[in-house]
């Protein structure tokens, strides 16, 4: 793997701040690689977050980065992307911060469809807290605030995204970041609302409470359950359980918000 | 400075049209009684002035898409009332502790909680000042007429720009909902734009002091966070910075505290019994000074608050020298009393006046009172 560019990262502010075994580098840096690869300039970038482990992120990218309050980064890109459309808006959010406190901001999005890429690194707990459940740990694993098992069902974030109007869904892993890079690229090149879900391990706050093993063996599990979207097409939903189906799962044609509104008051974008 | 004909207009729309004049080309709201009728005049206005008009999903998200825009270089607006205030309290506090210049109106009605949504009341005096968390600073103008509240718009907005400080204009569903004839001056305001031209050590959060706000997308790839943070925007924890950054939030407001702190008296030059109130109590007070002082020549004086934060100490030190008696009549059961006697310290007898009923404070019991100390 080649060298990451460095005049995207502000290397001054590292180490970080992530347990060892985190995937939030892992991601944090398939995100710079596929910037990179856009083409995009780098004063036009801009890289919103929330709050949690994973919107740490945004101190160590060197763009204009807004850190803002929990659950809310969407609505912070919302306003800043209508007053300046040119703009390329990454919006990092964990699990926690984009579905449970952030998850009315999340599905308005959505319905909008808003030039947002919304990166969602999902480690199925919250991590700064300590472990504590989210809307996206799977039912029966245990977490600080559900010591016998969570009995709450989880979302599904990429067709709950779908069905409030995303355009564009995708999921990932850490554990090929490759391929999450080039799904933050195609989300990136799409107009509309683009969701990536990037499956991150939290060996210390989820994968020890739930005998998951270390970061190498949730990384390992998270491999091996991955299945592409075109081999899970030719499978049924029997062989399907327990497997995760990764890739872009929808890219859809729709009118883009910021585009539609300024072209109906007569301004151009740029 | 010539003048257009008056016209007939009311508090909320003279509000809009204040945002407009000075500036603002976003607006970030969600519907609520009685403050509605901003979001109406924004909606039918920025479109035509190649402005941005968005109805967010709740309160939340509209004052943090606000802040987003200002970060994006416009200048904004958000206005909201009781309920839809608590909500904004959160980013609020953001905008104070990042320095991002926005204006917030509240149409206070009566609470708490859904209360009377169309009955008036000044109980958000205390939330204004503190309604988000931590010993933050925070601008609250006061308007009392139609015209004030176009004027302390406009007031805010250029304030929030040139402190990157928000600003809260606290209006009262009586001057939200009141129609008055008003005559706006012709001619344009400066309006200083925001730019990228800024010297090559241009630090966001410079230790030196107060430095303009450059918007994202210029190349300065600066860090915006609501944690405490060094002057280049990036968090920090340690307890001398934390300090003198604190400090830094607090001091540009009482640097510029004469700009701010927006008072005005009429009657008695030594008054014996003197009127401290603000907002559309001011009206009925100022009725009463007209009989007793301007008719009947007694010693009453009446100063009016268009700000009540900061609060203008000097202003009642001063009076409390003066006056025997200083009467606070409020719509609540007595908030903004206490910091009057306060700075009035021990110097003149400071007396309660308060109606919580969802009526208004008339000048026949302000003239009551005022009778019983002369």
């Amino acid at each position: 793997m080649e060298q990451l560019t460095q005049d995207f990262l502000r290397t001054k502010k590292l180490p970080h701040i992530w347990c060892p075994g985190c995937g939030n580098g892992i991601v944090t840096a398939a995100l710079v690689r596929a910037i990179e690869r856009t083409g995009f300039d780098q004063k036009d970038v801009v890289i919103v977050s929330g709050i949690g482990c994973s919107s740490r992120a945004a101190g160590y990218l060197n763009f204009n980065t807004l850190h803002t309050t929990h659950g809310r980064a969407l609505a912070f890109a919302t306003g800043l992307k209508m007053a300046r459309p040119e703009l390329k808006l990454f919006v990092i959010m964990g699990d926690g911060d984009c579905s449970a406190i952030g998850g009315n901001h999340f599905i308005h999005s959505a319905r909008r469809n808003i030039d947002l890429n919304a990166i969602i690194v999902n480690n199925h707990i919250y991590g700064m807290t300590g472990g504590q459940h989210s809307p996206l740990t799977p039912t029966g694993k245990k977490a600080t605030t559900a010591p016998r098992g969570t009995l709450e069902p989880s979302f599904d974030l990429l067709e709950l995204a779908k069905g409030a109007g995303a355009t564009f869904g995708a999921k990932g892993n850490a554990a090929q970041p490759r391929q999450l890079e080039q799904l933050i690229i195609r989300a990136a090149n799409h107009k509309g609302f683009s969701v990536v879900e990037a499956l991150s391990p939290c060996p210390i706050a989820y994968g020890r409470r739930n005998k998951l093993g270390g970061a190498v063996d949730m990384l390992r599990d998270m491999k091996e359950k991955s299945i592409s979207v075109e081999k899970a097409a030719n499978l049924d939903e029997a062989e399907l359980k327990d497997r995760t189906v990764n890739g872009v799962l929808y890219a859809i044609d729709a009118p883009e918000f910021a585009e539609s509104y300024y072209h109906s008051i007569g301004k151009e974008i740029g | 400075m010539p003048e257009t004909k008056p016209v007939l207009m009311q508090g909320n729309e003279a509000c809009a049209l204040g945002a407009i004049n000075a500036g603002v080309r976003f607006y970030a709201g969600y519907p609520i009684t009685p403050s509605t009728e901003v979001a109406e005049q924004m909606a039918a206005r920025l479109p035509e002035i190649g402005g941005v008009f968005i109805q967010m999903e709740d309160e939340i998200a509209s004052m943090a898409a606000v802040i987003g825009a200002s970060i994006g270089g416009m200048r904004t607006l958000t206005a909201t009332s009781g309920p839809g205030f608590s909500l904004k309290q959160e980013n609020l506090g953001y905008a104070i502790m990042a320095e991002i210049p926005c204006v917030v109106v509240n149409v206070q009605r009566m609470g708490p909680s859904t209360g009377v949504p169309t009955a008036p009341a000044q109980g958000d005096v205390m939330q204004a000042r503190w309604g988000t968390h931590g010993d933050h600073p925070i601008i609250v103008f006061t308007p009392a007429s139609v015209y004030e509240s176009y004027y302390l718009t406009i007031a805010a907005v250029n304030l929030s720009q040139k402190l990157r400080q928000p600003v809260i204009v606290l209006l009262d569903e009586v001057i939200g909902h009141m129609r008055e004839k008003v005559t706006i001056p012709e001619g344009k305001l400066m309006v200083e734009k925001s730019s990228d031209k800024v010297p090559s050590d241009w630090k966001p959060y410079d230790e030196k002091g107060l430095t303009p706000l450059v918007p994202f997308g210029f190349g300065h790839y600066y860090h915006v966070t609501g944690l405490f943070h060094d002057q280049y925007g990036f968090p920090t924890g340690d307890p001398p910075q934390v300090e003198r950054a604190l400090d830094r939030l607090h001091n540009k407001l009482e640097k510029y505290r004469d700009e701010i702190v927006l008072t005005n008296y009429i009657g008695h030059k030594e008054p014996r019994v003197a009127i401290v109130t603000y907002g559309c109590t001011v009206r009925s007070a100022r009725a009463v000074v007209k009989k007793a002082y301007w008719q009947n020549r007694l010693p009453v004086g009446l100063l009016s608050l268009q700000t009540v934060w900061p609060f203008p100490a000097k202003e009642i030190e001063a009076l409390a020298k003066q006056a025997d008696v200083i009467i606070v009549p409020e719509m609540n059961m007595g908030q903004l009393v206490g910091e009057v006697e306060r700075y009035a310290r021990g110097e003149a007898k400071v007396v309660p006046l308060n109606r919580y009923d969802g009526e208004m404070i008339s000048p026949d019991q302000i003239s009551e009172e005022v009778g019983r100390w002369l």
